[in-house]
């Protein structure tokens, strides 16, 4: 160790000793300064993403071969970073009727210590701790609202479903570990070649299952729409984005760099587990009545779609899951933001598609900018959401994936009913009577609007930038 | 100073500037923004034609610059866009007037739409790169989506869903087909790909992946049932919009893209497209004989007209394109025309019921008139445009396959049945009530609209020379790159084989037939 790689690592330490003593803060002053705590760890979360602006990368692992910083681990941490400070920013206002507690932006603090410590890792051990950092604080996240069974179900729910995931991976890194006798990731790409076959796969299979959980791909999916319709709206915003890049990129690195060399195995696993998720996502997501449940449904599509980049194994492939992960964040947040203005006259929050009947009459904005993210999550052009899809179709035809990319394109017509609903009930129906008055600050009109403005056509603007900023970050793994 | 001026990139800026306006606008100032773009862009289209040389290169008013990887900002035009842009154009404008006064809820978001609209088509028949293409192509869907679901008729939800849905997931086939020859050409150029040769095995599935997006957007029968459900429910304008310009596009992606980049597999699907063009023609016009429904009606007959455009463009020569080209031409106009018509009295009467209707010679005899001479147009009667196109469709089809061109004679036939049968029900006769006898005839803002499209249905039938002229070389092409590729004809000439025009090994397989 020396001193060249704590500064590699200065956001995770910004965030550790950032946590710490906001944590002391909360302890001592209490849920006065929630408001106060939520504030500063906004900014020590933006500190560390101005840090990792400066884009210090290592060619080489370091911490003895555990840790990895290079372009792919930054681009990720970008996007974490960034999707933390907005579930932090439109918190405190959801949480305002039963009291906002100071516990809530230090989780989320922590879990994104845990997501960055995840899609650095370059060992089986550093992975599990990152893995498990972040779990933890989000199985407290989801039970936030103490009060409301929903929320505790769901946090139950999360954390049984996830324990039951975490042993199932540490049961497939055992595996791998004693077949090949390394837990860093250069090591079993090492020990890949004398393996015994069998043994090996089966080991990787473990590890693929636990890790499907966490990126909520079928058949491993089935806490996501409880999970996401209990939760609390900020923390459901919360898990659709940053832990979903984490575990995505995390899944990639794995994919890539430890079980490069047995590309044939694991390419069937993840195109399958990916044809299953955009099939079943869509499928699923018809009758739902719950907008975020809906929208759960919708990541497991979108999960879906990042796979078959994936599946693909090539630099484009991982650079257009890249693409994929940062415009999902965004129609995803705005989504959610869009969620967040669905109140009533009292601050009631309403989640039935049903009630936004004729929305565009009395919020046309909110119900533009709402369309505008279903269209794009529907991946029609000329919305941005079209791009990544593209770039991940392109992707599995460039590798002969040529059935996959049918697959995902007829899936992604059978997506398509679903967000039109929501857009049918907005715009074309009658209003529902359910009134919603313009409600948050201009701060979360601002994000929406700006978000909106990206995932529509603007969003092309910046394609070429994004193309750049992808493919480098991919280079850092093939 | 012009000589640089990015004309098509204006064509697409310009609307598209106007719907974001107009979103913001209130109802009065968004018509009127709305008229004044459509106008503007009318008459930026007509420089446009004006500068046209149409002895000069194959691709005009180029523009090309790159945006990412294979992905070009590719612009330029040949005679066939510049004239399905013409029409695009000359329609828009004539749409905005249709719906002054009938749409009153959420106009400037109904403005915008078409705007919207307006520019993707332009944006479609311009684009020269595969992506640009689908992205414009694709796009369309949702001004329309909103057009019908908002300002349709009773059963809008429904039929909205069905265009919407239906038209998807026949483009995603040809989005996975178009990535695939982006990586086996390396180019996603358009006319470059025009002149590629695909392996003939792959040419198959990437016809049949194009075949499924075109067939429905066209539409042919048997995909053709969304056409009628999105034109009844659809406001006015929209039907208008619908059948001239969004039915073209399916005609314009065979040109463009099927017979061209796949020409050995256009041979070996030739069978199949005039099946199912003779089967539509016949079939759809039966239907059209027994609809109560005036817009259903036309919009059986717009599948009928469509049959005719395919098995034109199917047979592969010179005359069949053409035709098919002019009765694309002609289709867009007229039906456009006959769903004002229909819109005219269903703003006095607010029903499309046929049988409601009844003796407008007397009462509106200026409509009765107008009426007439659309009714004949569809027809197809000499001096009209539609006659044109008809005819020389048929000369091309009746080159290719005898059997066809009978089947699509009679077809021509029959709507000349539906469509006096339907006028002799509106326009003679007694009024089926009070309410009809008292209908008031066109206003100037209805003569407006129809005249203009009136004095061109009969310039292109008198003098279809500009119309053809610009098109003319690029039909030459497409019948010259299909020359090696199509199946002898069975239209030979069977007497000697001494006769000079015709090579012998034709002759002898014509013989054969």
């Amino acid at each position: 160790m020396n001193s060249a790689e704590i500064l590699l690592i200065l956001p995770e330490l910004t965030l550790t000793i950032g946590g710490l003593i906001l944590l002391m803060v909360a302890a001592f002053a209490g849920d006065r300064v929630a408001e106060l705590t939520n504030a500063l760890a906004a900014m020590v979360l933006a500190l560390a993403l101005g840090l990792l602006l400066q884009g210090h990368v290592a060619a080489e692992p370091i911490f003895s071969g555990s840790i990895r910083v290079d372009a792919f681990a930054n681009f990720a941490k970008i996007l974490i970073y960034g999707a933390a400070i907005i579930s932090l920013l439109l918190a405190p206002r959801f949480f305002a009727r039963q009291g906002y507690r100071a516990e809530y932006p230090i989780l989320i603090l922590f879990a994104a210590l845990g997501m960055s410590i995840m899609v650095s890792a370059h060992d089986l051990m550093t992975l599990y701790v990152g893995l498990e950092l972040n779990s933890l604080a989000a199985y407290v996240l989801a039970s936030m609202n103490r009060n409301d069974p929903r929320a505790a179900e769901a946090g139950l729910k999360y954390f049984v479903l996830g324990a039951l995931a975490s042993g199932i991976l540490l049961f497939g890194m055992s595996l791998v570990y004693g077949f090949t006798g390394s837990t860093n990731f250069a090591g079993i790409a090492l020990g890949f070649a004398g393996a015994g076959k069998l043994g090996v796969l089966m080991g990787v299979v473990f590890v693929l299952t636990g890790l499907a959980f966490k990126v909520s791909a079928v058949p491993f999916h089935m806490w996501t729409p409880d999970v996401y319709e209990g939760a609390p709206t900020p923390v459901t915003a919360f898990f659709a984005s940053a832990p979903k890049v984490a575990s995505v990129a995390l899944l990639v690195r794995v994919c890539i760099e430890a079980f490069g060399s047995a590309m044939g195995d694991w390419q069937q696993i993840i195109a399958f587990l990916s044809m299953a998720s955009m099939l079943w996502g869509a499928f699923g997501a018809i009758g739902q009545r719950n907008i975020k449940r809906l929208l759960a449904y919708s990541s497991i599509a979108n999960v879906g779609f990042m796979l078959m980049g994936l599946a693909s194994g090539s630099a484009a492939g991982i650079a257009a899951v890249l693409s994929y992960l940062l415009v999902y964040v965004v129609m995803t947040l705005g989504s959610f933001l869009a969620v967040l203005q669905m109140r009533k006259a009292d601050g009631e929050m309403v989640e039935d598609i049903a009630s936004l009947g004729g929305l565009w009459h009395q919020r046309p904005a909110l119900a533009m900018a709402l369309a505008i993210f279903m269209f794009s999550l529907a991946g029609i052009p000329p919305l941005f959401g079209f791009w990544p899809k593209l770039l991940v179709f392109s992707a599995a035809i460039g590798v002969g994936l040529v059935p996959l990319a049918v697959v995902g394109a007829i899936a992604s017509v059978i997506g398509a009913f679903y967000y039109l609903r929501v857009i049918k009930i907005m715009l074309f129906d009658p209003p529902s009577g359910v009134a919603f008055p313009v409600s948050g600050n201009w701060m979360e009109r601002g994000v929406m609007g700006l978000a909106a403005a990206y995932v529509s056509i603007f969003g092309f603007i910046l394609v070429a930038p994004l193309a750049k900023a992808t493919q480098y970050a991919a280079s850092a793994l093939l | 100073m012009l000589a640089n001026f990015p004309i098509i990139s204006t064509l697409v800026a310009l609307p598209a500037l106007g719907a974001f306006a107009c979103l913001f606008l209130g109802d009065r100032a968004a018509r009127w923004t709305a008229l004044v773009t459509t106008l503007a862009t009318f008459a930026l289209g007509c420089l446009m034609w004006a500068r046209f040389d149409v002895t000069g290169p194959v691709w005009q008013f180029v523009e090309r610059a790159p945006i990412v990887g294979q992905f070009h900002w590719a612009m330029g035009i040949d005679g066939i866009s510049l004239m399905l842009i013409m029409l695009s154009v000359f329609l828009m404008p004539i749409c905005i007037g249709a719906s002054w006064n009938s749409i009153k809820d959420r106009v400037g978001l109904y403005m915008a739409s078409f705007l919207f609209m307006e520019a993707l088509m332009i944006g479609v028949f311009a684009a020269q790169d595969l992506i640009l293409f689908y992205i414009f192509f694709e796009a369309g869907l949702i001004p329309m989506y909103l057009i019908i679901g908002i300002w349709g008729g009773a059963n809008r939800i429904y039929a909205s869903y069905k265009f919407f849905l239906y038209t998807l997931l026949g483009s995603v086939l040809m989005l996975v087909a178009m990535i695939w020859m982006i990586y086996a050409a390396g180019t996603a150029d358009i006319p470059t790909l025009m002149h590629t040769d695909f392996p003939v095995a792959a040419q198959r599935w990437l016809w049949l992946a194009f075949f499924a997006s075109f067939a429905v957007k066209m539409p042919m029968w048997p995909v053709h049932t969304w056409l009628p459900d999105a034109h009844v429910q659809a406001p006015t304008a929209g039907s208008v919009i619908l059948a001239g310009v969004l039915l073209k596009m399916g005609g314009y992606g065979f040109l463009r893209f099927s017979i061209p980049m796949f020409p050995d597999a256009s041979a070996d699907f030739m069978w199949l497209v005039f099946g199912l063009s003779a089967v539509a023609v016949i079939y759809t016009s039966l239907v059209a004989l027994v609809q109560s429904d005036m817009k259903k009606l036309i919009a059986y007959s717009s599948v009928a007209h469509m049959a005719i455009v395919t098995a034109g463009l199917f047979a592969f020569n010179q005359q069949g394109i053409e035709g098919a080209l002019i009765v694309m031409l002609s289709h867009g106009l007229v039906s456009g025309a006959l769903f004002l018509c229909v819109g005219v009295i269903y703003d006095r009467l607010h029903t499309r019921e046929i049988a409601r209707y009844g003796g407008l010679s007397n009462n509106m005899p200026g409509y009765a008139l107008l009426f007439l001479f659309f009714t004949m147009a569809s027809i197809g009667l000499p001096a009209t445009s539609g006659f044109v196109g008809e005819f020389l469709s048929l000369i091309g089809i009746y080159e290719a396959s005898s059997w066809i061109a009978f089947l699509c004679a009679t077809g021509i036939i029959l709507g000349a049945g539906y469509m006096l049968w339907l006028y002799r029900r509106v326009a003679f006769g007694s009024a089926a009530g009070e309410d009809t006898l008292s209908m008031r005839d066109l206003s100037a803002r209805e003569w407006l609209l129809l005249t203009p499209i009136a004095a061109v249905v009969l310039w292109m039938g008198v003098y279809p020379e500009p119309f053809l002229a610009p098109m003319r070389r690029d039909a030459t092409a497409i019948a010259a790159r299909m020359a090696d590729a199509k199946p002898a004809s069975d239209a030979q000439y069977r007497a000697a084989s001494s006769h000079a025009t015709t090579p012998a090994h034709d002759a002898a397989q014509g013989g054969a037939h």
